[in-house]
């Protein structure tokens, strides 16, 4: 069937904001589904809340809606945009929810069809008690269990299931909200969770197939009932771990061909029965004793899952989903990297390892265990020629502080006596921790038996195998290697391509070395001189999809040691190649995983730099290990490869590629860590020099720099140790705010009230250090800072040639000083500075742009008190986080102008010479992972926590904001109940506030302190709520038994008191909205008294036009909506200025 | 790459035009040689191994790890491994904890006297492979680069060679009919000329509830009668099918006279036998993802695949036209008669190993036979 000409416009719904379990891998998806379809000249309509993103850029989609993704927002642009088709199975749960709600609530018009997915397909795959019922029917296994929903039911059909049983509540992202019961307590408290996490209030309760064997088909299947395997993926981690959270391998490594087929035949009638069109996910579980098999799930769209199965096998799962959902059928489409039918399975001829990125370091109090909730934060893929290169390459592309498996211990751990260290290692075993492979390294070194190791984790023997065998390259480096390196030899190029062939890195063969000659004191550096010398440098070879059958013009490679004792010169597609004369080339370098603090955002930073490269004519290189991004989409670059962000990885492609300039600044502080050594190695580092990155890091230099320029900035002090901490504490004053130096989204920053807790803070600190990665040397001192209590932040975002600075975007932070910006709420433009500030802000701006030479992209963050008095914070020269959103909020193509600086030319020459002006304001809102980590507290701090944003945009602050807080997952406020409980000190900010909230027919309720401050201050008068651990019904079981619309919690300090703890908890666990600090709440009244406002316009418009929809800005949600490309458009402003 | 613990042999397999890939000899038999062609299957190599259509060929398996679950029972091809050597990039040497496994595959191999090379660039051998197409070579000790390139020389070429006459039963046996709950009721005699035939297709034919008689490659047709046949089946089979002439002449014989299906090698003999030429692809195909378009229905399947030879399209009579081609090369997949009962495709629906999308090509042979019986 050819492409569907019945359709013109095509609305394409992203994933929101980045939250754990829906990640990147959807700005993958559906930035290739929209180049698919663009292709096909339909006109798209592209509706996602989070501005981070690559596919949000304008250029992407025809009209591009950064707007909450309610029902009644897609239901306006569907009729604004007349749109005849949505396709929403590239946007993961969100979107297909979001799909699935519209065509419930009778929002779409008959004539709009559902492509990709039907409401039916969706039903039958995501209803679970339907899903069982096909598979039934298809004489399928599935695992015993039963629906539940209510708590009772849960026990009724634990009974059947036995103990451990597995919850997992319906229509949920990531399994949120499901665990596994161990007894009958467990199940209780678990059942509860998972009714309240789902939708549709119901759970189901399984038999627990923990230790079973988890296997993942990536499958395509057209109209036609064509259908293919893309991809089978092996889990490491047996069943009993999210499949997110799980080191996966590729292709399936321990099945035989009959398990295998058999599996295969299954999935093609699992997608059958479901009526699948597109890309879908199948998991199975398979018992290692008996063979059993059971189907697990299905998710008809495309997901984490097969942006790993793109990426792994270079077949471009959204990308033919997105034609097929459009009328093709498999066998009208190109794979476009043999140029042969898009209708076949790949063939590896290489293992490719995925390894999940964990941040557990910043929710103290939750629990590492690994469940059946996602707990990971991002991912790092590695192709490898054998599963041991493929896994240590990613191991060290985690950037957790691994050179390949085995984790550093404490000094404290190393004085353990050997059988002591196994015992604790074989305690830890027996539970799924994120770092169990490198445990079960460690224990076998110890002397644990491989089938003690199978036993305690379940691990199928093959992969403790592959351990033991990295082990054996590991003695063998100590042995004869290392006694040839010590005598001052180069070991010969066989024995090099060995070790290397096992994924030794370089930094840990120099370990390995050292330990065998304990005195010799060799690095990472020397033995990488040596293996040069020895003329040991890795194969790059390419992504073809066909285990080398076909010719293939792919631009994807991945490096290998793994060619062992012939070295035959790689084939014609296997290397780099050479440089077209009169071409420059420039090397981009991506930020590896995602974790907090570093996320998509880099990613967009790291595409557009790329396309602005690219359209000035330069050759592109991308080295990233990220599965998830667009940045790894061999087609949104020159030339892709695939490997860790790792100095050694780093300098062999640079090697191979020899391009003229290598871009550091873009990618987050992974490639920035590498920026000083790559130029000791002669690299040249296009954009600001290493040195100014750094200049501006440290503190003495920025010290020096502040005083040079003559501006303020916080007294401060640097310290080594508690004493000296604490007397520079004393100098300068409590509050203080204190961090280890060099880190990003402020990992262990702490504001810090009174002497006591400083003193805790830098213990904790030591014992926590090299648990963390932080060590507490040279370069990883304490800062101590004044802490600017009640200031407000600004974030300012420039671009500078050297010569000149233009500022892109002035942000104002909602939160005041003290909570990290990449946590905070900001608005673009401010709202409550004089023009007086603003100003002194862009001179000072400019100042240090000019004094650090910067070319590129840098952005400042100032404080500026109450009495307007402003401080720097701190300046970086480099890409932040705010950078998309500053693009997506102007339309200003920050990141395009910052890369033709770097690439040499003037802001004059580009035209970028005048900082942008905008009518309209946009606001920013973080998204965190409070539910995720349950035991941890739900405080706002100097540290980042949040994975995602969103943003708000509308002519109107206060509707902005409350878009914002919509899109980060509030209800729309209607009038209803609020909760409040503040500190003494925030009251008297409570006062405005609580008035313009009972104004507006708001029911208050309070705690008696609150309440009675009201009461004398201003007369409102809230009901009073008993507080924790007084009278019940208290405040806690109101937020249980009444709808909330939000509760606010306020505490001094830093610290929530134990009260506040629960409330909040509460407060998440209910999926209540939960403001926390006196300038959200202002913010949010501003924008309900908007919403008032707007309403009763809407209204009175209704009146005077006539009863039908007519006139109101939109038929379902209050506000219109207007796309990105109009908001960019100067000539509205204009036309609004007339 | 291999443990260091194993001290294993250093050996190399060396092809007839000088190129050496180095490796470490496992197995029993210090040398071995044949054409050498690359399978780019992902799993299933016990049934490759055991396959008699790899007859005399050394195979060289571009996955990365094989080997991983061991050899299982019940999946064997035929009574012997068949395939001359066997290249690895990493073969699994240890023990194996699969659930099915009863021998390691080097320990399967050293039964069956199969020689093998493990730790070799299989992606640079495959390349060189595919860039100057299939062709002979020899695995022997290490350094021994001319002696060992002669030897690869003085090796036939594939082109002329019969095969199927070395891998043919000794002589005719009966395998009964299977039954099976909800399949075809009534009991039907086909005579299967035996090319080197594959377990799985007898299996498949029997459980089409067809009783067979298996015939050496060159039973006359008297001898056939004599079971007095329902249909005539053509097995897969090794080397050039244009040296086979007797079995040519066999189904030109029996086409029209009765239901006439084929195999790959039976594919190629009945497109000989049609008038249609044979000739040899440049690495052929081998593997288990070859995509396959049936032209009446256009439906795609992924096939298993695994032949040098192919025919050629262009001088096919009018009464028989290409039914299937490979999506990806545009060579014929299949054959069919318009005006007799017969049809034959080159891929292999009996999978084994590999997918599955094609079986229902059994129970349309079986359709055939009782619409001609009727």
């Amino acid at each position: 069937m050819p492409r569907r000409d019945d359709l013109e416009t095509i609305m394409i719904f992203g994933s929101g904001p980045i939250v754990i379990g829906q990640a990147c891998e959807f700005d993958y998806s559906a930035t290739q589904g929209c180049k698919a379809l663009k292709e096909e000249k339909y006109r798209l309509v592209l509706l996602n809340s989070n501005p981070a993103t690559v596919m949000t850029d304008p250029e992407f989609s025809d009209r591009t809606y950064v707007e909450p993704m309610t029902p009644e927002v897609a239901a306006d642009i569907i009729v604004k945009e007349h749109v005849d088709a949505i396709l929403p199975t590239l946007g993961g749960q969100t979107a297909l929810n979001l799909a699935m709600e519209l065509h419930a609530r009778g929002y779409m018009d008959p004539g709009v069809r559902m492509i990709g997915s039907t409401p039916e397909v969706i039903e039958i795959a995501e209803n679970r008690s339907r899903f069982r019922e096909t598979m039934t029917r298809l004489g399928l296994d599935i695992p015993v269990s039963g629906l539940a929903s209510t708590v009772e039911e849960a026990v009724e059909i634990a009974k059947k299931t036995r103990f451990p049983a597995v919850i997992r509540p319906s229509f949920t992202l990531g399994g949120t909200g499901g665990g596994v019961a161990y007894n009958l307590d467990e199940l209780t408290e678990l059942a509860w969770r998972g009714l309240t996490a789902s939708p549709i209030r119901q759970i189901l309760v399984e038999e627990s197939l923990i230790g079973w064997k988890e296997m993942e088909l990536e499958m395509i299947r057209d109209l036609a009932d064509n259908a293919i395997i893309v991809c089978g993926i092996e889990n490491v981690d047996p069943m009993g771990v999210h499949t997110g959270d799980s080191v996966t391998v590729a292709p399936i490594q321990t099945l035989t061909d009959v398990e295998y087929q058999a599996m295969r035949d299954e999935s093609l009638r699992v997608a059958r029965a479901v009526g699948l069109n597109g890309g879908c996910n199948i998991q199975f579980a398979i018992n290692p004793k008996t063979g059993r098999r059971v189907v697990i799930e299905m998710n008809p769209r495309v997901s984490r899952s097969s942006a790993l199965a793109s990426k792994a096998t270079g077949f471009p799962i959204a990308r033919v989903a997105s034609k097929l959902a459009v009328g093709y059928t498999l066998g009208e489409l190109k794979n476009g990297i043999t140029g042969k039918s898009a209708c076949f399975e790949p063939a590896l001829d290489y293992c490719v390892v995925k390894a999940p990125r964990f941040n557990f370091e910043k929710f103290a109090g939750a629990s590492s265990v690994l469940g059946l909730e996602m707990k990971a934060v991002g991912e790092t893929m590695a192709l490898g020629g054998n599963f041991r290169e493929a896994l240590q390459k990613a191991l060290r592309g985690l950037e957790i502080g691994l050179h390949g498996l085995g984790a550093p211990v404490s000094p404290a751990e190393a004085a353990l006596p050997d059988d002591l260290k196994l015992e604790r290692l074989k305690e830890k075993l027996v539970l799924p921790l994120p770092e169990r492979l490198s445990d079960i390294y460690s224990a076998l070194k110890l002397g644990l038996p491989p089938a003690e190791a199978c036993l305690l984790t379940g691990l199928d023997p093959w992969f403790v195998s592959q351990i033991e065998l990295i082990i054996e390259a590991e003695e063998t480096a100590r042995g004869t290697f290392a006694e040839t390196v010590a005598r001052g030899g180069n070991p010969p190029a066989a024995d090099w391509r060995h070790l290397k062939a096992q994924g030794l890195s370089d930094i840990r063969l120099a370990k390995l070395v050292n330990e065998a000659s304990p005195g010799l004191e060799t690095n990472a550096e020397k033995i990488l001189g040596l293996r040069l010398k020895a003329g040991v440098v890795p194969h790059f070879r390419q992504v073809d999809t066909c285990a080398g059958e076909f010719e293939a013009g792919t631009p994807y490679y991945y490096s290998s040691y793994d060619s062992p004792v012939s070295p035959m010169p790689a084939g014609p597609g296997d290397s780099g190649r050479p440089k077209e004369p009169g071409r420059g080339r420039v090397m981009i370098l991506g930020g590896g995983p995602n974790r907090i603090g570093q996320g998509i955002e880099f990613d967009y930073c790291c595409v557009k730099a790329t396309q602005a490269f690219a359209a000035m004519g330069l050759e592109t290189v991308m080295v990233n290990s990220n599965p998830e991004t667009v940045s790894t989409d061999y087609d949104a670059v020159g030339r892709l490869y695939f490997e860790p962000v790792t100095l050694e990885d780093v300098l062999a492609v640079y090697n191979l590629e020899k391009p003229d300039g290598v871009i550091v600044q873009l990618g987050g502080q992974t490639p920035l860590n590498l920026a000083m050594a790559l130029k000791d190695h002669g690299v040249d580092i296009w954009g600001t020099d290493p040195a100014s990155i750094f200049r501006a890091e440290n503190r003495r230099d920025w010290n020096e720099l502040v005083e040079k320029l003559k501006l303020n900035q916080p007294p401060s002090g640097m310290a080594r140790d508690a004493e000296t901490a604490a007397e520079i504490a004393k100098n300068i004053g409590y509050p203080v705010i204190v961090r280890p130096s060099f880190v990003l989204g402020g990992r262990a920053m702490c504001v810090i009230y009174q002497e006591r807790e400083l003193a805790d803070y830098v213990s904790r600190l030591a014992v926590s250090g090299s648990e963390q990665g932080l060590d507490l040397d040279s370069r990883h001192l304490i800062l101590v800072d004044k802490f600017l209590e009640g200031a407000v932040e600004i974030d300012v975002d420039a671009v500078a040639d050297g010569g000149q600075v233009v500022i892109a975007a002035i942000m104002e932070h909602i939160e005041r000083a003290g909570i990290h910006s990449g946590d905070s709420c900001c608005s673009i433009p401010t709202f409550s500075l004089p023009l007086s500030v603003l100003n002194e802000i862009r001179s000072q701006t400019h100042k240090l742009g000019l004094e650090l030479g910067v070319r590129g992209l840098m952005n400042i963050q100032f404080a500026v008190t109450k009495d307007s008095e402003i401080y720097v914070l701190e300046a970086n020269p480099r890409a932040s986080r705010t950078a998309p959103f500053v693009a997506k909020a102007t339309g200003c193509p920050i990141i395009e102008v910052a890369a033709k600086v770097m690439a040499g030319r003037t802001l004059e020459e580009i035209g970028f010479t005048k900082e942008p002006h905008r009518d309209h304001v946009a606001v920013k809102e973080a998204v965190l992972p409070w539910s995720r980590f349950q035991g941890t507290q739900v405080v706002l701090g100097p540290e980042m926590r949040s994975t995602g944003e969103v943003m708000g945009i509308d002519n109107n602050f206060g509707i902005a904001f409350l878009k914002s807080q919509i899109a980060a997952g509030m209800a729309t406020p209607q009038l209803g109940n609020v909760v409040m409980t503040v500190c003494d000190a925030d009251k008297p900010a409570l006062k405005t506030s609580a008035a313009k909230l009972a104004r507006m027919g708001y029911d208050l309720f309070a705690t008696q302190g609150t309440a009675q401050y009201l009461e004398k201050e201003t007369g409102v008068r809230p009901a009073v709520l008993s507080k924790l651990g007084s009278v019940k019904p208290n405040l806690v079981d109101f937020l249980g038994s009444n709808p909330v619309q939000f509760v606010l919690n306020t505490t001094s300090g830093q610290k929530a008191d134990r009260d506040s703890v629960l409330i909040r908890a509460e407060a998440i666990k209910r999926g209540i909205p939960l403001i926390t600090t006196m300038a959200g709440l202002t913010a949010a009244v501003t924008g309900l008294e908007a919403l008032v406002e707007l309403r009763a316009e809407n209204a009175r418009k209704a009146e005077e036009s006539g009863p039908e929809d007519a006139g109101r800005p939109g038929k379902y949600s209050p506000w219109g909506v207007t796309p990105l490309q109009d908001y960019h458009d100067p000539a509205r402003d204009q036309a609004k200025a007339k | 790459m291999l443990p260091a613990s194993l001290k294993l042999t250093k050996a190399a397999l060396t092809l007839d035009d000088g190129a050496v890939f180095e490796g470490y000899s496992v197995g029993q038999i210090p040398e071995a040689g044949g054409e050498v062609v690359f399978i780019t299957a992902m799993s299933g190599y016990q049934e490759v191994l055991t396959d008699p259509s790899y007859h005399g060929q050394i195979v060289v398996f571009t996955a990365a790890h094989v080997g991983n679950y061991g050899t299982n029972p019940g999946v064997d091809q035929a009574p012997r491994t068949h395939a001359a050597g066997v290249v690895f990039h990493e073969l699994w040497l240890p023990e194996v904890d699969h659930w099915l496994s009863e021998k390691t595959l080097p320990e399967y191999m050293g039964l069956h006297g199969l020689a093998g090379l493990t730790g070799v660039d299989t992606r640079a051998l495959t390349l060189h492979l595919r860039n100057k197409g299939a062709r002979n070579g020899h695995v022997g000790p290490l350094n021994q680069g001319l002696l060992s390139s002669a030897k690869a020389r003085a090796l036939p070429q594939m082109t002329g060679l019969d095969l199927a006459r070395r891998v043919t039963c000794e002589k005719a046996y009966g395998l009964p009919a299977v039954k099976i709950p909800g399949g075809p009721k009534k009991t039907m005699p086909v005579a299967v000329l035996d090319l080197g035939v594959k377990k799985s297709i007898l299996d498949q034919l029997r459980s089409q509830n067809l009783e067979l008689t298996v015939f050496p490659a060159e039973t006359p047709p008297e001898e056939i009668e004599k079971c007095s046949p329902g249909g005539l089946f053509l097995t897969n089979g090794p080397g050039d099918p244009a040296a086979c002439d007797y079995a040519v002449e066999l189904v030109k014989k029996y086409l029209g006279r009765l239901p006439v299906f084929g195999i790959c090698l039976g594919h190629q003999i009945m497109g000989l036998a049609s008038g249609a030429s044979t000739y040899k692809l440049p690495f052929g195909h081998h593997g288990l993802n070859h995509p396959v378009r049936d032209s009446r229905t256009g439906r795609i399947w992924l096939t298993s695949q695994n032949h040098g030879f192919c025919v050629a399209p262009d001088k096919l009579p009018p009464s028989v036209r290409a039914s299937h081609w490979n999506i990806n090369d545009d060579t014929v997949e299949g054959l069919e008669w318009t005006d007799k009962p017969a049809f034959c495709v080159q891929f292999h629906p009996e999978a084994s190993p590999g997918p599955h999308d094609a079986q229902g090509l059994f129970g349309r042979f079986r359709v055939m036979l009782e619409d001609f019986h009727a």
